[in-house]
């Protein structure tokens, strides 16, 4: 390969790669983008739920062609001990929309699409390249790259960092840190494949919609954790995670904790008969607001995941990752339209407008979140969820007890597990981080 | 009802995928050591591919051909020193029919 000068190098192709690659090149800049696998998507895993606006932002018309499973028109949300759950459930006709507002995905065939969009735009894809390194010059600025194709350098004036929460050239470089065991999760996921008739008996749905179900209590075992199954057209997206420092102190195997979330008698008949054909596991940024790294620098700027862009309270990541890849890409190409260097001072407008976007805001609301939780994990994921589950069954059950000794064995319960004094100081703590 | 959970066997999981192994270039090695750290030795119950196992020398030993390139071990285990990991070349490890 001769030496080549590109306008930006993205590397990666997922949401966030895809989304800064399509975005400069659809604005006229030479674009070359590198991914490691074998097709865009190869090594990308998510629920995974995909959110339209964001979408649109980037490519109005996706519906046209975009391989989407299922529209949501349902989201539950479990709380659960060993043999129950208590949940909320929030279903509507509203979300039967012309442009329905989120749909479920499966992501390897997603990014095979998103990227055929990126090279239709101009950009160049080269697939089944590892880049290796960051070559800087002297002074430390972002030249180009180093793959494992060739020994030559590919240079270019601004190299996109959108290479994952696992990324190692960021780090490697010493642009920000590894993420820690605390603020990254370990999730399991398999695809249970069923007829699509039969997802839509067991789930109460009809041409295309689609149900979410989200989970947490006994199943993580003491650990901040959640689960997760999401409705595809033909087959459930189901999975565990947990923090990544958690399971390390409890040494649990996270195939066991997917194992118990699928022979819970209140997911297992939603699986049964289904054929299971692949398992997959990736980390979760969540450590919020406050693990963000430098976002940009001397001709380089980092994107989605490998930025922590992550709100884990809502469970959005890919959106972040696409809006971030978006707006980076948009500041690059009006810095460039402006004829100026792609240096620290002018790529700080991709952090200014990032800051002025929900992607920040939204970190920022919720940036005590991810201390409270993991610092509690034990008292949020497993104490409440199994007190809820113990009061509904009190309730519900009718066995001769008068029901003024059911409330008070309730309260009792509850007292006995957190006191007075954990209790208020739980619902505050919780209000403060939610504020 | 408690479900117990016993004997499940990971290799009947990572027969699904689908996997390019770059045969003599493993992509993850560990660092001889006498005894394992604490978080090296956590390694042999977190791993979700079951990279991991104790040897009967109680020393961890890593085997990555199922490895789904999640990062774990190396957010566990790199800035120590235990681990040495890299990704796999361009095209290999891996490969998400559906991610």
């Amino acid at each position: 390969m001769t030496e080549e000068n590109f306008d930006a190098i993205v590397i990666g192709a997922g949401m966030a790669g895809n989304a800064a690659a399509y975005t400069m090149s659809s604005r006229g800049m030479k674009v070359l983008q590198l991914e490691r696998g074998e097709y865009p998507g190869s090594k990308n895993v998510q629920g995974a739920i995909m959110y339209a606006d964001m979408l649109e932002k980037i490519l109005p018309d996706f519906r046209d062609d975009a391989p989407l499973e299922r529209h949501l028109v349902e989201q539950r949300f479990w709380m659960m001990d060993d043999s129950s759950h208590i949940g909320m459930q929030y279903r509507s006709d509203d979300f039967n929309e012309s442009r329905p507002n989120r749909y479920t995905v499966i992501r390897a065939q997603f990014d095979k699409w998103f990227s055929r969009k990126v090279r239709e735009a101009g950009a160049t894809l080269l697939c089944e390249t590892t880049v290796t390194e960051l070559v800087r010059d002297p002074k430390g600025r972002v030249t180009g790259v180093r793959t494992d194709r060739a020994g030559d350098v590919i240079l270019a004036d601004v190299v996109v960092l959108a290479e994952g929460v696992n990324g190692l050239l960021g780090t490697r470089a010493g642009l920000r840190d590894t993420p820690k065991p605390e603020t990254v999760a370990l999730a399991v996921k398999e695809m249970h494949f069923l007829a699509e008739e039969v997802i839509d008996q067991r789930f109460g749905l009809k041409a295309n919609e689609g149900c979410v179900i989200e989970a947490v209590g006994t199943i993580s075992r003491n650990m901040a954790g959640l689960a997760f199954l999401y409705t595809n057209k033909e087959s459930i997206s189901i999975g565990i995670g947990c923090l990544v420092s958690e399971l390390a102190a409890t040494m649990e195997s996270p195939y066991g904790l997917l194992e118990k979330f699928k022979t819970h008698p209140s997911v297992k008949p939603l699986i049964a008969g289904s054929e299971v054909k692949e398992y997959a596991a990736h980390l979760i940024p969540e450590g919020g607001y406050k693990a963000i790294p430098q976002l940009f620098g001397d001709g380089w700027v980092v994107v989605g995941d490998a930025a922590q862009l992550n709100n884990a309270v809502h469970r959005e990541g890919s959106n972040l990752a696409m809006t971030s890849g978006r707006i980076a890409g948009e500041a690059i190409v009006q810095i460039r339209n402006r004829k100026k260097p792609m240096v620290k001072e002018h790529l700080s407008l991709y952090k200014s407008m990032l800051e002025n976007s929900f992607v920040i805001k939204d970190l920022r609301k919720y940036k005590d979140m991810p201390a409270l939780l993991h610092t509690n994990s034990r008292n949020f994921f497993t104490t409440y969820p199994k007190l809820l589950s113990q009061a509904a069954q009190n309730f519900v059950r009718v066995d001769g007890t008068p029901k003024i000794d059911k409330e008070r064995a309730t309260t009792a319960t509850f007292i006995k597990a957190r006191s007075r004094w954990g209790l208020f100081g739980d619902a505050v703590r919780l209000a403060r981080a939610w504020r | 009802m408690t479900v117990a959970v016993t004997n499940i066997r990971v290799e009947d999981k990572l027969y699904q995928n689908r996997y390019v192994v770059d045969a003599g270039r493993p992509h993850i090695r560990v660092r001889p050591h006498e005894w394992p750290s604490v978080n090296l030795y956590a390694l042999t119950g977190v791993r979700p591919a079951k990279c991991y196992e104790l040897n009967d020398q109680g020393q961890v030993e890593v085997i990555a051909d199922g490895c789904m390139e999640c990062g774990t071990c190396r957010v566990l285990c790199e800035a120590s020193g235990d681990i040495e990991w890299n990704y796999p070349r361009g095209g290999f490890g891996v490969l998400f029919k559906f991610g």
